[in-house]
C-alpha cells in the first residue's frame, strides 16, 4: 500500500482513539481488555474453525487426540535388542567397530577407557509382524506388543543431545536439559485444562523394573514458571494413591463432610467480610478434595473389570505398583478425561549384561502394554489417545565390559533410538527413518526431542511455535529455540 | 463491528486509566521507559535489538541513534515529532503482509493501544531515557517543611503510596484491628503468631509507640533470623543432598546456620553479599568468612558414573554465574551462555567474563563418590552452636592459577572458541572509569557492593517488599531488565534503595541494614491496613498494585506446619543444627531413588526432631518434602527468587489429613481442654491461638454443633475415637475418656483448616 494512503487511513482512526483519554497505559496490561479481547479474538478463530477454543486460544486447529498416554522406559532400552533389528550384525561379532562408523561421537566415561570397541550383536530371535508397509522386525520378547504393528509407528532415528541420564530424561520430557523447565505434561495441562473436574489432569505413575535403577526427581513432572496447578500428581502404589487422600482411621465420612460444612460456613462468612474471591476459590478446592476422595478410590476399585479385560494387562495387574497395574490405570484414566498419563517404567540402563536384563524388563512390559493397546481400541479410546512409548537415549552397538555372544553390556547412545507412537493423529503400522547397519548413526529422516514434542502438541491441536509462555521475560516453548518441526510424514 | 467493539473497549480503558493515573488526556506526556520500552521490548528488541546476530534491516530501535540514523533501506525508524516520516510508525499501521511490522512470521502483533501510545510518543519528540534500573539511584527527596532538619525526618513510604491512590480518589484503608494487625506483623517477622497473652498485652497497650515496642520485640526474637533465612534458602538453592543422579547426603547445614544467624545480627548486607560470594579472598578471613563461600557451591553436583569433568564443573561454574546474576542483579544472565542477550545490553563475552572469576577453584569432578563434602570443603561447627557438632561443608577456595576461559560456541562446553579468550571483567554496561576494582572474586563482590551499582539496593529492598506486600515493587523480581515490570512506584524503590546503602545515616547503628528497612516498612500506614478488599478501588486497579488495602496472602507451607506446631505447643525453639526428618509418607524416597544413593531409605528423627521449625527438615532435592512443595516451595535445584501461590485440592488433603497436621489437632485439644474448663472457653481459646481473634454468636453455635455430633458420633464408637487418636508418636492423657477428646480432635482439626487460618490477613 501507499505509505501515505496509509498514513491518512490511520489518522482516521487516530482521531476515534482521540476521543478517549490516552492516559496511563502502562496499567493496561492486566485489566480487562485483554481477557474481553482475547475472548473476542477466540471467537472469531472459533468461528473460523470447526472446534471451540479455551482462554489460552488453545487448541489452534482440530486435535486428533485429546490425551496422552507416556509409557516412558527409563534408562535407554538397547534400540538393538528391541526395535531396530540388525540381521547382517553377526558376521561383524567381536570385530571393532569401524572408525568411520564411530565418527566423533563422545563416550561416556564408562567406555572411554576401554581399549577396544567390539560389535555385541543381538543374541534375541527377531520376528516380523505385519504392518501396513514391508513388516516390522521385533525382539520375540516384545511379541505381545508387536502384534499391534499395525496400529504401531516406530521411529527408528530418534536422537538426542544428552547422554547422561539426568539431563536426558529431564530433555526428554521439558525439552531443556537442566531441570527447572515446565514438563511435557505441565504444559499440556496448562493449555489444554482438565476434563475431569474429579480428578488431576496430569497424574504420574511409576513401575519399579528389574535392572540398574536411575533416580526419578519429581521435576521431570514440575511445573517450572507455569502455575503451580498444573504440576503432576504422583499416584502412588500404597493405601494412598494420593498423598493425604484418606480420612485418618476412626473418620468416617459424615464426620468430614460435617467438618468440610463448618469450614465452608465460616470461609463464606470471612468471604463475605473481606471480599476476597481467593476464599471462594478455597472453599471449592475443599470440595472437590472431598470428592477426590470418592473419585480417586473408585479410579483403583478393579471390581468392575471382566476377567477378560483383566486378563489382557496380565497376573501383575493385580498388584499396585507394577506397569501392568499401573497401565490399566492409563486407561481408566483415560477414560476419565485426565489429560496427560505419564508412567514410568525404570530399569533399562543394561550396561552390564542385556542378555540377562532385557527379557526381565521385557516380560514386565509387553503383556501389560499390549493389553493397554487392545482395550483401548476396544473401547474406541485409541483414537482420541495418543501413545507414547520410549525411553531418553539408545544403547551402543558396541560392547560394554567383556564380549560373549550371549553376555555384553551396552553404554548409553545419544545419536539414534527407537521410540513407537500409536493411537489419536498417528498414521499407524508404518516405520519411519532408518539407522546404518551398526544402528549407530542415523541414515535417513532424523527426528529431535523437540522435533518429537513439535509433532505430539501437533496432534492435540497446538502449534508448538505459538503456544509460548512468557517467563523473565522470554518466550518459552516446550520445543526450545532452535528449530524444529512437525513430523508429518507420520501423521495420519 | 469487531473494530467498533475494540475501539468501544478500548475507551473504556483509556478513560480508566487516565482516571488511574489521573492524566489530563490532552497533557500526557509518554515516558520511554515506563510506557514505551516494555512495548518495544516485547515486539521489536528480537530483531531490532541488542543482539547484532539477530539483527535484521542494520536497524535497532533500542538506542536512539539507532532508531533516528538512517536503516539500510535509506529510510529511518523514527523521526521524532513527525509520524509521516517515521517508518516505524507507517510499518506497524500497514496492512500489507510484507511490510507490516512485527512480521506474522514473528507470531508477535501490537495492540491498538500499542499503537496509539507508539504514535504518541513519536509526536511527542520520542525521546529515549536509559533503562531505569540500570541509572543511578536518586536520592530521596525531602519533605518541603522539614528541609532544615533532614536528619530527623522520617521519610515516609506513607507518602508515595498515597499519591497515586489520592489522585484517584482513594486513601489508604483504615487500620486493621489490633489482633489482626500483630498476627500479621508476627507472621511476618518470625514466621509465627503471637499467642493469646502476646495479643491481650498489645490490645491493652495504649501507650504511644506500642507499636513500635511489639516490633523491636520480634525483631529481637530468634525467630526473625530463621524467618529471614527461609527465602534466602530457595534463592541460594540451597539442600542438603546433591541432586542428579545419585542424590548424594552433603552437609552444608552449618552455612545454613550461618544465614541466619547474620540476619538475627543484622550483619550490614553489603558484608553478607560479599562474605557469601568471597569470604575465602578477605584478607585473614575467619572460618566463619570462609564458610559463608558456601553459598557459591550449594549447586547440584553429580556423580553418575560416566559423567565427565569438563562437562560439569562448567556447569557448576555456569550455575555459579546464574544465582549472581538472579540473585543480585536481578538479571537473567542464563541467555548468554549460548547468545548475546536479546533485550539486555549483556553480551556472550560478558557471561564467560563472569564465569572466569567463579571457575578456577580446586575443585575436582567426583565420580562414584558419595562423599558428603568434595574439594574444596572446611570442617566446622554451626556459629549458632560453635562447640557443637562438626561438618563438612564445601566452600570456595581459588587454584593456584586461574582456568583459561573461553566463550563457548552456543555453550557448549566442548566448543570453546580460541579465538574468544576471556578474563574476569565487570560486563561493560556496568564499567565505569571512577574506580577500579581487581579481577578477582572479591573484586567483583566489592563492585556488587559499591554504591556505584544501583542494581543490588534495589533488587534487595524490591525482595524485602515483597516479603510483605506479596509482590515486588517491581513485579517480576527476577528481571530488572528491559523486558521487566516497570516499578508500580519507582520514587519509592530508590528511596528504599538509598536508605538501605546509606541506612547509617538514617538513624540506623550501620550501613546497610537490612532490619531499618524492614522497620520502615512494618510501621508504615500502608502495612497496617485492613485486609478488606475495596471494592471501588478494585474496579479501577483489579490487581492491588496502588496497594488501596493490604493484600492478604497463603502462608508458605513451612509456615503452616510451624504455627500448627506452634499453637498446639510442641513446636521446638531449638536452633539451628543438622536437619531433621519428620513426619512424612512411607516409601517416598524408596520408589524413586538410584541404589547408588545413599539417601535412599527415608528414617524418621526420633521425637525431638518431628517437632523444630520446618527449615530444618531435611531436603531432599529429587524428592523434597512434599509438606512443602505441595505448598509451592521450590524443588531448590536452581536459584528462585519467588515462589507462585496456588491453591489446591490437595493442598486441603494435606492440611486435613496429613500426620503431623492431624497430631497437632490432637495436641490443640489436649490443650485446650486442660486450659479451660468449659466448651465456650475451651472453643474460644483454640480460636485466639488460630486466628487471634474469639468466635462470633453464630460462629459458636456452628462450632458446637460440630462438637456435639462428634461427641454422640464417638460415644456410639469409641472404637473410632481411639483410633483417630494415634495420630503422631504422641501419647493421650488418660484425664479425659477417648471419645470426649476425639471430638476435640475432630473440631481442632476442622478450626486448623480455616482459611483465617492458612492466611496472613
Amino acid at each position: 500500500m501507499d505509505p501515505l494512503q496509509e498514513y491518512l487511513l490511520s489518522i482516521n482512526r487516530r482521531q476515534m482513539l482521540r476521543g478517549a483519554a490516552a492516559g496511563g497505559l502502562a496499567f493496561l496490561g492486566s485489566t480487562a481488555l485483554q481477557q474481553i479481547l482475547m475472548a473476542d479474538e477466540t471467537r472469531t478463530q472459533g468461528s473460523e474453525q470447526s472446534h471451540s477454543q479455551n482462554r489460552h486460544g488453545l487448541p489452534h486447529f482440530a486435535p486428533k487426540a485429546k490425551r496422552v498416554i507416556y509409557l516412558y522406559q527409563e534408562g535407554g532400552p538397547s534400540q538393538v535388542d528391541t526395535w531396530d533389528h540388525k540381521p547382517n550384525l553377526s558376521d561383524w561379532f567381536d570385530k571393532d567397530l569401524p572408525e568411520t562408523v564411530r565418527g566423533t561421537q563422545r563416550l561416556t566415561g564408562m567406555t572411554s577407557g576401554q581399549s577396544r570397541l567390539p560389535v555385541a550383536p543381538s543374541m534375541f530371535p527377531f520376528r516380523r509382524f505385519e504392518n501396513n508397509e514391508d513388516g516390522l522386525w521385533v525382539n520375540e520378547q516384545l511379541a505381545r506388543t508387536a502384534e499391534h504393528a499395525k496400529q504401531l509407528c516406530v521411529i527408528h532415528s530418534m536422537k538426542t543431545e544428552q547422554i547422561n541420564h539426568g539431563p536426558g530424561i529431564t530433555f526428554m520430557q521439558t525439552g531443556h536439559p537442566l531441570p527447572g523447565r515446565p514438563s511435557m505434561g505441565a504444559w499440556l495441562s496448562y493449555g489444554l485444562g482438565t476434563e475431569n473436574k474429579d480428578l488431576p489432569s496430569f497424574v504420574v505413575m511409576i513401575s519399579q523394573g528389574r535392572g540398574q535403577m536411575q533416580a526419578l526427581f519429581s521435576h521431570l513432572w514440575g511445573t517450572g514458571f507455569l502455575p503451580g496447578e498444573n504440576q503432576g500428581v504422583q499416584f502412588r502404589a500404597s493405601r494412598d494413591p494420593v498423598l493425604y487422600l484418606n480420612n485418618p482411621k476412626g473418620m468416617a465420612r459424615e464426620d468430614r463432610r460435617r467438618t468440610l460444612d463448618l469450614i465452608s460456613k465460616m470461609n463464606q462468612q470471612q468471604a463475605e467480610q473481606l471480599g476476597d474471591s481467593e476464599i471462594q476459590a478455597r472453599i471449592s478446592q475443599y470440595e472437590m478434595a472431598y470428592r477426590m476422595q470418592t473419585s480417586v478410590p473408585a479410579l483403583t476399585d478393579f471390581s468392575g473389570e471382566t476377567a477378560a479385560t483383566l486378563e489382557l494387562y496380565g497376573p501383575d495387574v493385580h498388584k499396585p505398583g507394577t506397569y501392568a497395574y499401573n497401565c490399566l490405570m492409563a486407561r481408566r484414566m483415560a477414560e476419565r478425561g485426565v489429560r496427560f498419563i505419564q508412567l514410568y517404567h525404570r530399569g533399562w540402563d543394561h550396561h552390564g549384561s542385556v542378555p540377562k536384563d532385557l527379557p526381565m524388563q521385557c516380560q514386565d512390559v509387553d503383556q501389560a502394554q499390549a493389553g493397554l493397546l487392545k482395550d483401548l481400541q476396544q473401547r474406541g479410546l485409541l483414537e482420541d489417545t495418543l501413545v507414547l512409548w520410549g525411553g531418553e537415549f539408545g544403547r551402543t552397538v558396541y560392547c560394554q565390559g567383556p564380549l560373549e555372544r550371549e553376555k555384553y553390556g551396552r553404554d548409553h547412545h545419544p545419536r539414534c533410538f527407537s521410540v513407537w507412537l500409536a493411537g489419536g493423529g498417528i498414521r499407524g503400522g508404518i516405520r519411519y527413518g532408518r539407522t546404518d547397519e551398526f544402528a549407530y548413526n542415523i541414515a535417513e529422516n532424523p527426528v529431535s526431542v523437540h522435533d518429537l514434542h513439535a509433532t505430539i502438541l501437533h496432534c492435540l491441536g497446538i502449534d508448538h511455535e505459538r503456544f509460548t509462555f512468557k517467563s523473565q521475560g522470554l518466550d518459552f516453548r516446550l520445543s526450545g529455540v532452535e528449530p524444529s518441526r512437525v513430523v508429518r510424514e507420520i501423521l495420519a | 463491528m469487531k473494530n467498533l467493539i475494540y475501539a468501544f473497549v478500548l475507551t473504556c480503558c483509556l478513560l480508566l486509566c487516565g482516571q488511574l493515573t489521573a492524566q489530563d488526556s490532552n497533557g500526557k506526556k509518554y515516558s520511554y521507559n515506563r510506557d514505551i520500552r516494555p512495548v518495544l521490548a516485547d515486539k521489536c528488541f528480537a530483531c531490532h535489538g541488542f543482539d547484532a546476530k539477530q539483527r535484521q534491516a542494520n536497524l535497532r530501535l533500542d538506542l536512539a541513534d539507532g532508531a533516528y540514523g538512517l536503516a539500510d533501506s535509506g529510510q529511518r525508524a523514527i523521526v521524532p515529532g513527525n509520524l509521516a516520516q517515521s517508518q516505524l510508525w507507517l510499518r506497524i499501521q500497514s496492512t500489507d503482509a510484507d511490510s507490516v511490522m512485527p512480521p506474522q512470521a514473528s507470531h508477535k502483533s501490537l495492540t491498538d493501544g500499542e499503537k496509539e501510545i507508539l504514535m504518541q510518543w513519536i509526536e511527542q519528540g520520542a525521546e529515549y531515557q536509559g533503562h531505569w534500573a540500570f541509572e543511578p539511584i536518586v536520592a530521596p527527596t525531602f519533605k518541603e517543611d522539614s528541609e532544615a532538619n533532614k536528619q530527623s525526618t522520617k521519610l515516609s513510604i506513607d507518602d508515595w503510596i498515597e499519591k497515586p491512590l489520592k489522585e484517584l480518589g482513594f486513601s489508604l484503608s483504615q487500620e486493621a484491628d489490633h489482633p489482626t494487625l500483630l498476627r500479621r506483623l508476627s507472621l511476618d517477622l518470625t514466621g509465627l503468631p503471637p499467642t493469646p497473652d502476646e495479643i491481650d498485652a498489645f490490645v491493652k497497650d495504649d501507650s504511644v509507640g506500642a507499636w513500635e515496642k511489639q516490633v523491636e520485640r520480634l525483631l529481637q526474637s530468634p525467630g526473625y533470623g530463621e524467618k529471614m533465612a527461609m527465602t534466602w534458602l530457595d534463592m541460594a538453592r540451597y539442600g542438603d543432598t546433591n541432586g542428579y543422579l545419585h542424590d548424594i547426603l552433603r552437609t552444608g547445614w552449618p552455612w545454613r546456620d550461618w544465614v541466619i544467624q547474620a540476619f538475627q545480627n543484622d550483619k550490614p548486607f553489603n558484608q553478607f553479599v560479599v562474605e557469601q560470594i568471597a569470604g575465602d579472598l578477605i584478607e585473614n578471613a575467619t572460618p566463619e568468612q570462609v564458610l559463608a563461600t558456601a553459598f557459591c557451591r550449594n549447586h547440584l553436583i553429580t556423580s553418575e558414573g560416566g559423567t565427565l569433568a569438563a562437562e560439569f564443573l562448567n556447569e557448576y561454574a555456569a550455575d555459579r554465574v546464574q544465582t549472581f546474576g538472579t540473585a543480585f542483579l536481578g538479571l537473567s544472565l542464563n541467555c548468554c551462555r549460548c547468545h548475546d542477550h536479546k533485550f539486555d545490553p549483556l553480551t556472550q563475552g560478558d557471561f564467560y567474563s563472569l564465569q572466569a572469576y567463579f571457575n578456577s577453584i580446586t575443585e575436582k569432578h567426583s565420580e562414584n563418590n558419595t562423599a558428603v563434602a568434595y574439594e574444596p570443603f572446611i570442617e566446622i561447627a554451626s556459629p549458632l552452636a560453635p562447640d557443637g557438632e562438626k561438618a563438612k561443608v564445601m566452600i570456595m577456595r581459588e587454584a593456584p592459577e586461574a582456568t583459561k576461559t573461553f566463550v563457548l560456541t552456543r555453550g557448549q562446553y566442548d566448543l570453546p572458541d580460541a579465538n574468544r579468550p576471556v578474563s574476569r571483567t565487570i560486563p561493560a554496561i556496568f564499567r565505569s572509569n571512577d574506580q577500579e576494582f581487581p579481577a578477582t572474586r572479591l573484586g567483583l563482590a566489592q563492585w556488587l557492593t559499591s554504591n556505584d551499582n544501583p542494581l543490588l539496593a534495589r533488587v534487595t529492598v524490591n525482595r524485602i517488599w515483597q516479603k510483605f506486600f506479596a509482590r515486588g515493587l517491581v513485579q517480576t523480581v527476577d528481571d530488572f531488565g528491559a523486558q521487566g515490570d516497570y516499578p508500580s512506584h519507582p520514587e519509592l524503590l530508590d528511596q528504599l534503595a538509598y536508605q538501605l546503602q546509606h541506612s547509617d545515616q538514617f538513624g540506623a547503628s550501620h550501613a546497610w541494614s537490612v532490619k531499618f528497612i524492614v522497620r520502615q516498612i512494618v510501621t508504615s500506614n500502608a502495612y497496617r491496613q485492613s485486609a478488606r478488599v475495596h471494592a471501588e478501588l478494585m474496579s479501577k486497579d483489579p490487581d492491588n498494585r496502588l496497594l488501596g488495602y493490604f493484600p492478604r496472602q497463603r502462608l508458605t507451607g513451612e509456615e503452616l506446619r510451624d504455627q500448627a506446631m506452634f499453637v498446639s505447643g510442641v513446636l521446638s525453639p531449638k536452633l539451628g543444627g543438622p536437619p531433621v526428618f519428620p513426619y512424612q509418607p512411607e516409601g517416598l524416597w524408596e520408589e524413586r531413588a538410584n541404589e547408588g544413593s545413599n539417601t535412599k531409605v527415608y528414617k524418621r528423627s526420633e521425637p525431638n526432631g518431628l517437632y523444630r521449625r520446618s527449615l530444618y527438615t531435611f531436603w531432599k532435592r529429587t524428592c523434597p518434602p512434599p509438606l512443602m512443595t505441595l505448598f509451592d516451595a521450590p524443588d531448590r535445584t536452581y536459584c528462585t527468587v519467588k515462589r507462585s501461590t496456588t491453591n489446591t485440592p490437595l493442598q486441603a488433603l494435606a492440611l486435613m489429613n496429613e500426620e503431623q497436621f492431624l497430631e497437632c489437632a490432637k495436641l490443640l485439644a489436649i490443650r485446650a481442654l486442660g486450659e479451660q474448663s468449659d466448651d465456650t472457653r475451651r472453643m474460644q481459646t483454640m480460636m485466639k491461638r488460630l486466628t487471634g481473634r474469639e468466635l462470633r454468636a453464630d460462629e459458636l453455635e456452628w462450632t458446637r454443633a460440630l462438637l456435639q455430633q462428634s461427641r454422640e458420633r464417638f460415644a456410639q464408637t469409641p472404637e473410632d475415637a481411639t483410633e483417630i487418636l494415634k495420630q503422631g508418636v504422641s501419647g493421650v492423657p488418660a484425664d479425659y475418656p477417648a471419645p470426649e477428646l476425639a471430638a476435640w480432635m475432630v473440631l481442632a482439626n476442622a478450626l486448623l483448616n480455616l482459611d483465617e487460618v492458612l492466611v496472613k490477613n
